[in-house]
């Protein structure tokens, strides 16, 4: 005769499955720190509004083995009946439009596995090979203030600092202990008195002047890219100072002061002068940004199509840059055809080594801008 | 009452309706446990198999899935001796009565389906539990990392194996010389003649036929490796083994266990409003899919039409009598020539389908092609049948892969992100003779890189 048991056992210590999905999340963060350069201007991520989840693609985390092509042959279905040939089951969503680049055309869109991961890990991630160089140490101690924190309760005082609410509370229990309920009869042993503690604390604060260059030759590529440069930058600098301001500039032949929201969707038409950006970062600083109260990160992005007879103009603006800020940094986003600008080679004569210049041509150039631009460099 | 009293009695009422009908489950142990454990289960086959990241990503998208109630899984059977069946906690006692009586007739297949007769039954949690052991020794003694690299290598090609040991051809046999004479011996001169002409056969050719248990040729030839490695490869064979015959049958299977569990609960006298949870489950459960075969609607279809077609039949009244010969010879393969016929095909609407541009359109619907193409696409268990051809190749060692071409084209991509996995196992350059874009091509890894060459057409 079979038998049939029915048991119920204690399973909260199996923890198999949680142990082995822990391990997949750490081969999921590996992938994900070996496809930074990928992941750091993945469009879902620089558009994203903030502290949420961003879903970011692996290319390297499937389970490969030997397969049939999943795209090819035909496959076996079941209609609700009589399906008829010609009809259409599905349709793939075609490649999103932040997905471009080499081989994406070639792989058949499954073949993502897409992990999830909040924006902060990501951004720590990123960071980690990050250091912020040519921090002025003497800073420190300028900027050094105090503060004082309400932050505890004393029954001793001085009257104007007494607790209000904690006094009642304190006269209701003792009211309540003798069989009375209700307030009244406050006297001396009720009373409650916010006490401070003094503390001193280095504020820093930093500001980034982002330049851009506006004219007709930016296009949306090159507009991209330096907003998910700028993105990243604003988040870096904000792990490492306390208060970062972010001053936009946009250029043609004259600069002006713009909005966030202008910065990075206004195009304008004409020609281009890059000095313009920075005699007015110049006179930002001058006016509202004193260097020994500031970091000061003034960036660059251009496509180099500078007027030939600005470039020299720039050059030495550029050194006197140098001069108040702690670092300065220009990006030439050449695009895909790279065709070496004037602009640039003028820079080259700029010796300081807190004069950085990167050259980026496609979307997984900007973490390597970004390392190069954060990297440990001794101070010349 | 309690809940566990209460299911055992339903667990005896059920088994001896099950009884009746004739299926012989040979007991069953139940198990009630919640949600994540039997995920962890589903995810890797087996309460007792070793441990690797794999296992917890598929544990993850299970688990998710179930957490936002995209799907669930109702019956988690292992084929064991007695079997083991969970049910989930928190299940209402009409969903638990269905998965015993499912579960029931699971159990009757796995004892007499015929592909199941090498299963050691008795034995496989334990063996698995040794091998899971094994694995953490030898994560011990060489590094996590270490093994969880061979095991990446060893799971990428798993499939890769003798199913049967009836297929496997043994030692003693190769050396075997030549049959004993028989008076039809010149007829197998014909046939020499023909294969004389381009290689006179290099007398010690390794392998010296096609083989095609790839992990069995590698885990003996493989250059480097070592005695851990080689135990690793032994045991994933051997689990792979354990559930290939599952891989192989489950249309069969679901379609018999719904079948039984059907006609079972139609027997219990259920209250009004477990009869409609009831009627609900069974929808559900078999719910076409557009783009896969649900194996539980298709096979209990063809259950239910053989066991009319052969109540029917001239000699009449043999259906059930029938459906026991079905479930104890045939695997899906069979099951689905032999008995899908061309009523059935336009009575489920089955189709084929394939991608055109960006679109999956609905190509074919003439029964015969339908299912012959269902048929072949169950060939080897879903899998490419690769054989090893040779193990010197070029005479430097090197391993040489033939992928058996029946007009599906492998993964291209998929391919060259394999064979450095072949190439780890084997331990020198690697290749495998394809057809891709429709030219015979031989892709090759060579430790540093991938290479493709046409090496003929089609």
């Amino acid at each position: 005769m079979a038998s049939f048991l029915v048991s119920r056992d204690d399973w909260s210590l199996h923890r198999k499955g949680y142990i082995d999905q822990q391990r997949h999340q750490e081969k999921v963060r590996d992938a994900i720190r070996d496809n930074l350069a990928d992941i750091v201007s993945e469009e879902s991520i620089i558009m994203s509004d903030g502290n949420k989840i961003i879903k970011v693609p692996i290319r390297s985390l499937q389970e490969y083995r030997f397969r049939f092509d999943p795209g090819q042959g035909e496959h076996a279905g079941q209609g609700q009946g009589d399906t008829q040939p010609g009809q259409v089951l599905g349709t793939e969503p075609g490649p999103g439009p932040g997905k471009g680049g080499a081989g994406a055309g070639s792989e058949p869109g499954f073949d993502y596995y897409e992990a999830e991961i909040t924006l902060d890990e990501l951004a720590d991630m990123i960071f980690e090979d990050l250091r912020l160089p040519h921090l002025k140490d003497k800073r420190a101690e300028d900027l050094e203030n105090i503060s004082y924190y309400f932050n505890d309760i004393r029954r001793a005082g001085l009257m104007g600092n007494l607790d209000r609410k904690r006094t009642l509370l304190a006269n209701l229990r003792r009211n309540a202990m003798h069989g009375q309920a209700g307030i009244g009869g406050i006297s001396r042993e009720d009373m409650r008195f916010k006490t401070w503690i003094e503390s001193r604390q280095a504020h820093t604060n930093a500001v980034i002047l982002a330049m851009m260059d506006t004219s007709g030759s930016m296009g949306n590529f090159e507009k991209y890219i330096a907003r998910s440069f700028f993105f990243w930058m604003v988040r870096f600098l904000r792990s490492k100072y306390e208060r970062v301001k972010v001053v936009f500039i946009a250029h043609h032949t004259q600069a002006k002061e713009v909005t966030e929201e202008e910065f990075f969707t206004r195009g304008e038409s004409g020609g281009t002068r890059c000095s313009s950006a920075y005699q007015l970062a110049l006179k930002i600083i001058e006016e509202r940004y004193p260097p020994h109260d500031y970091n000061i990160y003034p960036f660059h992005f251009s496509d180099g199509d500078n007027l030939p007879s600005d470039n020299d103009l720039c050059v030495s603006l550029v050194q006197k840059l140098l001069e108040v800020t702690n670092m300065v940094g220009y990006g030439e986003i050449s695009g895909p055809f790279y065709r070496g600008s004037s602009l640039m080679q003028s820079f080259r004569r700029v010796k300081d080594p807190r004069f950085v210049t990167v050259t980026i041509k496609d979307k997984t150039d900007v973490y390597p801008a970004l390392q190069k631009f954060f990297s440990e460099k001794e101070l010349a | 009452m309690d809940e566990l009293l209460e299911l055992e009695r339903a667990a005896e009422e059920i088994g001896t309706l099950a009884a009746g009908f004739g299926l012989e489950s040979g007991g069953i142990q139940f198990e009630l446990c919640p949600a994540d454990i039997i995920y962890t289960f589903g995810a890797y086959g087996m309460p007792t198999r070793f441990a690797h990241w794999s296992f917890g990503k598929q544990f993850y998208r299970l688990k998710t899935q179930y957490d936002y109630n995209l799907s669930r899984i109702y019956e988690l059977v292992i084929n064991s001796d007695p079997c083991q069946a969970f049910l989930l906690e928190g299940n209402s006692l009409v969903q638990n009565k269905l998965v015993m009586a499912h579960v029931l007739a699971h159990s009757d297949f796995f004892r007499h389906n015929w592909h199941f007769r090498f299963t050691d039954r008795k034995n496989i949690l334990e063996v698995m539990a040794l091998h899971a052991a094994r694995m953490r020794e030898y994560e011990a003694a060489h590094g996590r990392r270490e093994v969880e690299i061979f095991l990446d290598a060893c799971l990428a090609l798993q499939e890769h194996i003798n199913p049967y040991p009836w297929l496997a051809r043994t030692k003693e046999e190769e050396s075997k010389s030549e049959p004993p004479p028989t008076g039809y011996d010149d007829l197998w001169v014909l046939d020499r003649r023909e294969t004389k002409g381009p290689a006179p056969a290099a007398s010690r050719k390794n392998p010296p036929r096609p083989e095609k248990d790839l992990l069995g040729f590698v885990m003996e030839n493989g250059y480097q490796l070592e005695d851990w490695q080689r135990d690793i490869i032994a045991m994933i064979r051997e689990e792979m083994r354990y559930f290939w015959p599952q891989i192989e049958t489950k249309i069969m299977n679901e379609g018999w266990a719904t079948f039984w569990h059907t006609r079972i609960l139609r027997e219990l006298d259920l209250p009004e409003a477990e009869a409609v949870e009831y009627a609900k489950l069974q929808g559900q459960l078999l719910q076409p899919s557009f783009m896969v075969l649900n194996p539980y609607l298709v096979g209990v279809r063809i259950f239910e039409d053989i066991e009319k077609r052969w109540d029917e039949a001239p000699e009449a009244g043999h259906g059930r009598e029938k459906l026991f010969e079905v479930r104890e010879i045939e695997s899906d393969m069979s099951f689905l020539r032999n008995y899908l016929t061309k009523d059935l095909v336009s009575e489920l609407d089955l189709y084929l389908y394939k991608r055109v541009g960006s679109s999956w359109v609905v190509t074919e619907k003439k029964w015969e092609k339908v299912r012959d193409t269902l048929v072949q696409s169950l060939n080897n268990g879903g899998f490419p049948y690769i054989e090893v051809l040779d193990g010197d190749y070029g005479h430097r060692g090197e391993l040489y892969l033939k992928h058996l071409f029946e007009g599906r084209p492998l993964d291209v991509l998929y391919v060259e992100r394999t064979l450095p996995y072949v190439y780890l196992l084997w331990g020198r350059p690697v290749h495998l003779e394809t057809v891709a874009d429709g030219k015979t091509t031989l892709f090759s890894y060579d430790g540093k890189k991938n290479s493709r060459q046409v090496i003929g057409e089609g």
